[in-house]
């Protein structure tokens, strides 16, 4: 290819890339499939939890401590807004034990 | 201003209106991958615009680039470029004639700027430069932290196009009590409770770089939806947070933010090479800001094979803006150190690619490193940074590799 022919190529990519810098874009997300998986307290957490975030969020954390795991809940409580209510903390702790935790 | 937010939304499905520009694309699973920490197997999925990427979570959608990319060029390709969303709240269609920045606040001409005036009424500005995730490589903390789980791959490195964010400023005049400036784009909360996630540059920091663009390509096209359409501000050599996605306002104020990401989240410690122990409190922090000397060997993995014989490793190094200025590569686990050839220069702030020859020998175990020195003068080194955030990850990579 000669230079003059590889700079005319270069215009005509050019043009459908400026057109497309003000197109409307709309894109569709895979769904979210990802599952709070069976367990005491899994109601809790579906409740809770599922509003903001996948559950991938729990389930890619390395095992965590309940110390750890109470500090996650209190900081999506506390630092994110999610309206958990103060008595389902404990027991949302408890799953996520269950779930992905250490001692 | 037209968008559907309803996607990354619980219970939402792909069985929604029809794409307009970018194909729906069904949750297909490409396959799955183990990455190098406990809880570590993670889908391969193809998003919207984008080839099978790794999936740390798919709402808001965090997806990882499987770092056998970096070994394909320099820039990283769109649709192979990192994601990271902060919040669920994320549009699904943005026209993109339609979106506007508005500049306002302590300035004495406020603006709303639309993409073609950007492209119009403004110097285009191309930079080559490494957008890396704080969070990047914090799943190879020891002690683990809690946060986004990432390998080495929420990174990446494209040329960037756009306007000089100081010329838009000037464009609106800044008053003279104008001390940050603060960024937001259109991701939203789920809950009117949650902080919507804002950022903001010193304005001494914006006028000392001077490099800050407000972009509208990647890598000669419109940038893909999930890395910010139509426009994101570019901070070269500072950490992706401050790089607002789809960036639709900017604000001169008189004051020091104090919102929750700016005060709260996003702080490393403001202590010798930024680390502390974990049983360490009280020590002060501040926002991040600078990204680290790195490099990485990326045409072997670690737990690799070699045949016998002649090989080039290849690899890159990146620092926080003064450029590579040497790559060392050790193949007997750091004892001795030989210079690599450093590749083209596409500028301070690119990745800049280096190879080294190596002679293979059969049945013989080599334990590969590469370490980097910046023209700042700052160079690798072989203890890990720790911190709660688990930020600022540059330590020596190690590669253990056997020759077939």
């Amino acid at each position: 290819m000669s230079a003059r022919s590889f700079h005319l190529a270069l215009v005509a990519l050019a043009i459908p890339l400026l057109g497309a810098a003000a197109a409307t874009v709309t894109v569709h997300a895979p769904a979210d499939t990802v599952r709070y998986k069976p367990g005491p307290g899994v109601d809790l957490a579906v409740t809770n939890c599922t509003t903001c975030h996948s559950a991938a969020y729990v389930y890619t954390q390395p095992p965590l401590t309940r110390a750890q795991w109470t500090a996650e809940v209190n900081k999506m409580k506390a630092a994110y807004g999610a309206p958990i209510d103060a008595a389902a903390i404990s027991g949302i702790v408890d799953y996520l034990m269950t779930q992905n935790g250490k001692e | 201003m037209g968008f559907d937010r309803r996607g990354f939304l619980a219970g939402a499905t792909a069985a929604t209106a029809a794409a307009a520009s970018a194909p729906a694309t069904a949750a297909t699973l490409a396959g799955t991958v183990t990455l190098p920490m406990e809880n570590g197997t993670r889908p391969l999925v193809a998003f919207p615009q984008k080839r099978p990427l790794i999936v740390l979570s798919p709402r808001p959608p965090l997806l990882e680039t499987p770092f056998a990319v970096f070994d394909e060029g320099v820039l990283t390709p769109n649709d192979a470029f990192y994601v990271r969303w902060h919040l669920s709240g994320i549009p699904q269609t943005v026209d993109g004639a339609a979106h506007r920045i508005r500049i306002h606040g302590r300035v004495k001409r406020p603006l709303s700027l639309s993409v073609d005036d950007l492209r119009t009424k403004f110097a285009p500005v191309s930079i080559v430069a490494v957008n890396q995730c704080s969070g990047n490589s914090r799943g190879l903390f020891a002690p683990r932290v809690p946060g986004g789980q990432w390998d080495n791959g929420a990174m990446g490195n494209a040329r960037w196009t756009g306007v000089r964010l100081t010329d838009v400023l000037a464009k609106a005049g800044l008053e003279d009590g104008a001390r940050q400036i603060r960024f937001h784009g259109l991701e939203r909360p789920v809950l009117p409770t949650t902080p919507p996630f804002v950022k903001a540059l010193s304005l001494d920091d914006v006028t000392d770089h001077g490099d800050i663009l407000i972009a509208y390509e990647m890598n000669g096209a419109p940038l893909p939806l999930l890395n910010g359409y139509p426009v994101r501000l570019v901070v070269p050599g500072w950490f992706a947070t401050y790089w607002m996605k789809m960036l639709v306002d900017i604000e001169a104020i008189d004051t020091v933010d104090d919102n929750f990401w700016m005060k709260t989240a996003y702080r490393i410690p403001q202590t010798p090479g930024n680390t502390v122990k974990p049983t360490d409190t009280g020590y002060p922090t501040v926002p991040i800001n600078r990204l680290a000397v790195r490099s990485f060997i990326t045409s072997v993995a670690d737990g690799g094979m070699l045949h016998a014989g002649a090989h080039t490793l290849r690899g890159i190094a990146f620092d926080g803006g003064s450029g590579i200025a040497a790559v060392d590569v050790s193949t007997d686990g750091g004892s001795s150190w030989r210079p690599a050839r450093l590749g083209e220069d596409y500028g301070s702030y690119s990745f800049r690619r280096w190879e080294f020859d190596l002679h293979a020998t059969t049945g013989k175990h080599y334990v590969l490193a590469c370490r980097a020195r910046a023209t700042s003068g700052e160079i690798q080194t072989a203890m890990p940074v720790w911190n709660p955030g688990g930020y600022l990850r540059n330590v020596i990579e190690t590669y253990r590799v056997t020759v077939s």
